[in-house]
């Protein structure tokens, strides 16, 4: 066996979309078995459940599923309520939930009706991101199944009148912010929200709204079907569970892979992945949780486990779960620069700090992979990114300051080495313009 | 941010064809009545798909179908990056996925191929048939590298297969998307190595299950 996780406890059990993903085959594979039974036991029932699971959420900030929902107002006034499923993944690195929409889009949509009767919403919107064209005809079909079914709709099976929307995006990486996917999904520019107010005060239309990754919503079924215990028995406390996890990069054996929470990243590279491309010990690096949290080194990679709190010890994170492993051939400040180009081209321009930060700080880095830069400029830079970090309205500033942070506290010194190099190489440049510009 | 701005030449009209108004009928039924402006990425992308390209006039339609002022549906045109403000490659629109999880599986190579094919990117080519463009992060990493060419995904690529795609599509074919090197879908290479216990698929899995559990009344 490879890994920790047996296949019996696995909750996507079409992850690689070997069997079929309609309805028939859904149900066959436990999906829509005992719905009734959960919403029979009320909204409170389970709300406490999800809380008692340990769930958090799955798109990369961690908190807890249950607890969000239960910020929803209690009693429905003048104003509907909604569930908004952030399928918009385009964290790179990350492609999990892909996996999950075109092969058991079953499970996003039982896991839909659950967390909305939780809610008590009628309706909930599931908003992809506009390139995953296939995995959207999918969740299109699947809804009308659902609703051919009577699993959804007016006077359902399940007794909770209830309809989802698929809706798409259009190659905004920002949209993934849930205030910029709430703007984009009202027919404006995803440009973030200040908070408060939160989403569960004034969200979608103005009306109280709850915006879940697609995992997290797809999970909730297999949970309640099983047993909170069952779900928080695995992992460590305060990260429990399963978790699919996507590996990239210079591995032999690329794959995405349901996994529990907690295993190693080097089991999960050596026994998932076929190893680093090389051996262990041509490892230089990896990004743990997709590319908004900052690197660790090889030597942290031995003692590394997927997790939330561990990952955050070595002063990295979790995030989505997208592991991206880089060897020793790679131009690390190279790959960097490439994520600084990334953030600069999806900063919303919403923020002077990161509209212009992201751009700067992308221009300092370009020039830092040819090394013709000053010594002096690598604390500049790494001043400027704590000055975009914490003082935009969302976190993408934070998460363009972040990798540049990661790069240096582990490898100043290659891009030291570069400097030193260019200069080497050309003695006599007098007043040769160094600026930034 | 990205600068993107409308084209200089313009058609003189703009229709929204049958087909499209049948879709967009299928779209507007999502929304409140009252919040019609929310459908219109997707009546901006049914128009893309309509003439391959999203010009002014269409964005005046547009914002007349909708009940929008023009400028909204401007700027939401200028600001998400999948709508096409000049006219693309009539046969194939191929969009390279140049972020670093793609950068690190060789997407440089293919970016290479492509220019060589086609020319410089973001241009049409001589011949009218190909655009192509370094696009940001797909969200397909573990199948990296890999391009969107029109609607689909074309996975784990090298320039030899990609330069067999694009030839394909040349010819006027469209190649079967998916992974390249005889990979389904996400799979480690070689096949699966989980999910491999055929008991979770013989149906005990829809077996009615008695009481859920944790369902006992608190002591």
């Amino acid at each position: 066996m490879v890994g920790i996780l047996e296949d019996k406890d696995r909750i996507f059990l079409n992850l690689y979309g070997l069997r079929g993903a309609d309805l028939e085959s859904a149900k066959k594979r436990g999906c829509w078995n005992a719905t009734k039974d959960m919403l029979d036991m009320g909204r409170d029932w389970v709300i406490n459940q999800t809380k008692a699971s340990g769930l958090r959420g799955r798109g990369g900030a961690g908190f807890s599923t249950g607890l969000k929902w239960s910020f929803m107002p209690k009693e429905v006034k003048d104003r509907p309520h909604y569930l908004v499923v952030n399928a918009d993944e385009s964290e790179p690195g990350t492609c999990k939930d892909r996996e999950i929409m075109r092969h058991d889009p079953h499970l996003l949509i039982e896991g839909c009706l659950i967390a909305s009767f939780a809610m008590q919403a009628h309706a909930a919107y599931i908003y992809l991101r506009g390139e995953y064209v296939r995995e959207r005809e999918v969740m299109e079909q699947a809804v009308k199944e659902a609703y051919a079914a009577k699993l959804i709709g007016k006077d359902n099976v399940h007794g909770w009148d209830f309809d989802v929307y698929i809706h798409h995006g259009a190659g905004a990486y920002i949209c993934g912010e849930e205030t910029a996917l709430l703007e984009s999904l009202e027919g404006k520019k995803g440009q973030p929200r200040l908070k408060p107010p939160f989403p569960a005060g004034a969200g979608l239309y103005g009306c109280p709204t709850t915006v879940n990754n697609v995992e997290s919503i797809a999970v909730v079924g297999t949970i309640l079907r099983r047993g909170s215990d069952w779900f928080a028995g695995m992992g460590r406390p305060n990260n429990t569970g399963t978790k699919l996890m996507c590996i990239s990069g210079h591995v032999n054996k690329p794959c995405n892979v349901e996994e529990v929470m907690s295993i190693p990243l080097k089991q999960l590279l050596e026994e998932h992945c076929g190893g680093v491309i090389g051996g262990w010990k041509n490892l230089k690096a990896v990004i743990p949780g997709g590319s908004s949290v900052p690197m660790i080194t090889a030597e942290q990679c031995e003692t590394a486990l997927m997790d939330f709190d561990s990952l955050r010890e070595l002063k990295s994170g979790l995030g989505t779960a997208a592991v991206i492993v880089m060897d020793k051939s790679t131009d690390l400040v190279k790959a960097i620069a490439r994520l600084s180009y990334f953030y600069k081209h999806e900063s919303c321009g919403q923020c002077t700090p990161c509209r212009e930060g992201t751009g700067w700080m992308w221009r300092v880095m370009e020039r830092m992979v040819r090394g013709e830069a000053e010594m002096k400029e690598i604390d500049l830079l790494l001043d400027v990114t704590t000055q975009v970090e914490g003082h935009t309205i969302c976190a993408l500033g934070d998460a363009a300051a972040w990798p540049i942070q990661g790069l240096f506290r582990h490898f100043r010194g290659e891009v030291e080495e570069r400097i030193t190099n260019y200069r080497a190489g050309r003695p006599h440049v007098q007043g040769a313009s160094l600026a930034a510009e | 941010m990205s600068v993107r701005r409308l084209a200089q030449t313009q058609p003189a009209s703009f229709a929204f064809s049958k087909d499209t108004n049948e879709k967009i009928k299928f779209w507007l039924g999502k929304y409140p009545a009252d919040r019609k402006q929310s459908a219109v990425i997707p009546v901006l992308w049914l128009v893309q798909k309509q003439e391959g390209w999203v010009s002014e006039p269409a964005i005046r339609a547009i914002a007349a179908l909708l009940e929008m002022p023009v400028i909204r549906v401007l700027e939401v045109v200028t600001f998400y990056t999948m709508f096409m403000l000049e006219p693309v490659g009539k046969a194939a629109l191929i969009q390279v996925c140049g972020t670093t999880p793609c950068m690190l599986r060789g997407a440089g190579a293919l970016m290479d191929l492509c220019k060589k094919e086609i020319g410089a990117k973001d241009h049409l080519s001589a011949d009218g048939l190909f655009t192509w463009q370094e696009v940001e992060c797909l969200g397909a990493c573990c199948n990296a590298p890999m391009a969107q060419i029109n609607d689909y995904y074309y996975e784990d690529l090298t320039p030899e297969t990609l330069g067999q795609i694009i030839a394909a599509f040349r010819k006027g074919e469209t190649p079967k998307p998916g992974p390249y090197n005889g990979r389904t879908v996400s799979e480690p290479a070689g096949g699966p190595q989980t999910l491999l216990d055929e008991s979770l698929y013989d149906g005990r899995l829809a077996k009615k299950i008695k009481k859920l559990p944790n369902t006992e009344p608190a002591a």
